[in-house]
């Protein structure tokens, strides 16, 4: 069974986020780039599928600037088998429909019958691009996977949703999304960083694509401004020598200052 | 403008995460506005949206909507858009919300302003505000070249107000029958029916600091004196202690009760991430130097053996007073 496998080029979770010169986005210089957690979860599922099913391949895919190429080799020494870049050139902040799109045209040339895609994106976080690349292609989608059976021609799936799971059956070809607990992502053994060297990486240039949303005035969603939270008051230590007297003032601060209790 | 607000229901109850987003639609369209409510067994439903602000009740109340499918909740969406021409589309950021959203705005070739923690309309266009980079940042974003303009809000942020409202009108939609290609067969509840933090106004939280999965008792005791939900550290859920549905972070939930109660949780970044944006916080952690500190409304630096214990009969008296 052949997977595709939407890989987003993400900062670091520990990076320092500081403000760019224009005010809308981050500053890149210094961040470290990782592979966004969730998308390791789709791409280990894509493994672990071709080896139980014992034939098929893995591609990657990701959209941006040069260095999503790293990710994609990344992706290449755990297993995949081979990847697609598209050079997204000038289009700094792509939105998540100008994504879909590319991902979209992308998968119009390919035979599959997963196309994985992480819950949510770490950084931005909108948990938009997987379906909408589904509606894009007009195929049915899974978000927030847990848990999938593999079946003839369908599969199941175990979801999350508030206080429970929904199980859910889908037709394939077939959208998903990896939500954590899915499986626990392999590491690249030394044999597979050296053979990621081999393996081929496609390029498309995104403004051939024919994506209106590559040029900023057509996103269909702007970023009008980026700031860095307000700080929070600094924090009003109890002392605790006696707990019973600290929580009795505990709850009369929460009561009489907070007003949430 | 003209919005449009899709109602949840889950077991012939709307969700609440719905009536905030009806509400706030309301506000800001300064008069009633049009909601859409798929489902089956729900037309009964529709009369109470008029007091939280709906003019017009769009409703989809068949066989084949008893569970949820994008395409057939999609479908009812796409169906009262139709009827309505909305300028702007608000929908719960919940599970099933998130789902329609971007299937909804693919559709429409249009964006989605995703999980918003604020709202406002500016010259015909909303203008929202959203955490991003685990709470390190906010970024102010809005439709650009929408046609459609779309906005999930997440839940618990905005006020579900109650306003002397008529009866809103009620319209039967008429859609196709539905063969979706991907469909809910059933609903597994994990464990004994709890408010999902995602949901809740009280959160108590536990990390490593409880030691072992056999304190939870402790833990549940000041959540049951709160009335809150449980809540916990990444670190916990991959020892096993406890279901991930309960995990608040980067790679859990996202929440923002009115009070978080953080017991022995160390307050990492990606823990940070998922409840940063809590009205009030409140630490207990035995090392003064514990990040959570950084972010805590109130702390009491302490054994939570004994501090957690005096919280809960504290938190009980106050309540009997
Ligand atoms: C990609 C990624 C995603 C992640 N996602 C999440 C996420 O979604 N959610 C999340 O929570 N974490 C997440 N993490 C993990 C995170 O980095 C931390 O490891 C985790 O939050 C630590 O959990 P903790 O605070 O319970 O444990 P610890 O960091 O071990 O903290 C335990 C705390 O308890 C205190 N303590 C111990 N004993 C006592 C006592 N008797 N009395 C009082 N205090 C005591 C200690 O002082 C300490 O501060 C993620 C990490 C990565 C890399
Ligand atoms: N630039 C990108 N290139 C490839 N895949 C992406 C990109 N951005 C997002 N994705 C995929 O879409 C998922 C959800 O991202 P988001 O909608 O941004 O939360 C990610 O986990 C990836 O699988």
């Amino acid at each position: 069974m052949n997977s595709l496998v939407a890989i987003a080029y993400v900062p670091d979770t520990e990076s320092k986020i500081r403000i760019a010169a224009d005010g809308k986005s981050i500053d890149e210089s210094d961040v470290k780039w990782i592979v966004s957690p969730y998308d390791e979860y789709a791409l280990e599922e894509a493994l672990k599928t071709k080896e139980t099913k014992g034939s098929g391949t893995v591609t990657v895919v990701s959209v941006g600037p040069e260095r999503a190429k790293t990710g994609l080799r990344e992706c290449l020494a755990r297993g995949a088998d081979d990847a697609v870049w598209v050079d997204s050139g000038d289009a700094k902040n792509l939105d998540a429909l100008g994504i879909a799109k590319a991902l979209a045209a992308v998968a119009k040339g390919a035979t599959f019958d997963f196309f994985w895609f992480g819950q949510k994106g770490v950084g931005p976080d909108e948990s938009l691009v997987g379906p909408m690349t589904a509606e894009l292609l007009g195929l049915p989608h899974v978000a927030n996977v847990m848990h999938l059976e593999i079946g003839e021609g369908k599969v199941t799936a175990s979801r999350e949703i508030e206080g429970a799971h929904e199980i859910v059956e889908c037709a394939l070809p077939a959208i998903l999304t990896a939500q954590k607990g899915l499986n626990e992502p392999r590491y690249a053994s030394l044999k597979g960083i050296m053979g990621a060297k081999k393996k081929p990486i496609a390029e498309k240039k995104l403004a051939e694509l024919g994506i209106p949303e590559a040029d900023p005035a057509a996103a269909k969603t702007r970023w009008r401004k980026l700031e860095l939270p307000a700080p929070r008051q600094a924090v009003r230590l109890i002392p605790a020598d006696d707990p019973a007297a600290a929580a009795k003032e505990l709850v009369r601060l929460l009561r009489e200052e907070a007003k949430v209790l | 403008m003209k919005f449009l607000v899709f109602i949840e229901q889950r077991d012939g109850k709307i969700r609440k995460a719905s009536l905030e987003a009806l509400s706030l639609a309301r506000r800001l369209a300064g008069g009633p506005v049009a909601a859409v409510l798929p489902g089956k067994g729900v037309a009964a439903l529709a009369k109470d949206l008029g007091k939280f602000g709906a003019g017009v009740v769009y409703v989809a109340d068949r066989d084949d909507l008893a569970l949820y499918s994008s395409q057939g909740y999609v479908g009812a969406l796409d169906a009262a858009a139709a009827k309505e021409s909305p300028d702007a589309v608000l929908i719960a950021a919940t599970a099933m919300g998130k789902d329609v959203a971007p299937r909804f705005a693919a559709r429409h070739d249009s964006g989605v302003l995703a999980d918003l923690m604020d709202l406002r309309v500016d010259g015909g266009r909303l203008v929202g505000s959203r955490p991003v980079y685990s709470g390190k940042a906010r970024a102010e974003v809005d439709c650009g070249a929408s046609t459609v303009q779309i906005a999930t809000t997440r839940p618990n942020v905005f006020p579900a107000e109650v306003l002397e409202g008529g009866e809103p009108r009620v319209e039967t939609l008429e859609i196709a029958a539905v063969v979706p290609r991907a469909h809910v067969l059933r609903i597994e509840t994990s464990e004994a029916k709890e408010i999902d933090v995602s949901e809740a106004d009280v959160i108590v939280s536990g990390g490593r600091g409880i030691k072992g999965p056999e304190n939870w008792p402790m833990v549940r005791d000041l959540q049951e004196a709160l009335g809150a939900a449980l809540g916990a550290s990444r670190a916990v859920v991959d020892a096993g202690w406890i279901d991930h549905q309960h995990q608040v972070g980067q790679t859990g939930k996202v929440v923002s009760p009115t009070l978080y109660v953080a017991v022995g949780i160390s307050g990492a970044i990606q823990h940070l991430a998922g409840m940063g944006t809590s009205k009030v916080i409140v630490a207990l952690n035995k090392d003064p130097e514990a990040p959570i500190f950084q972010v805590a409304t109130y702390g009491i630096v302490g054994d939570i053996f004994q501090t957690v214990p005096e919280l809960a009969k504290a938190v009980r008296a106050a309540k009997a007073e």
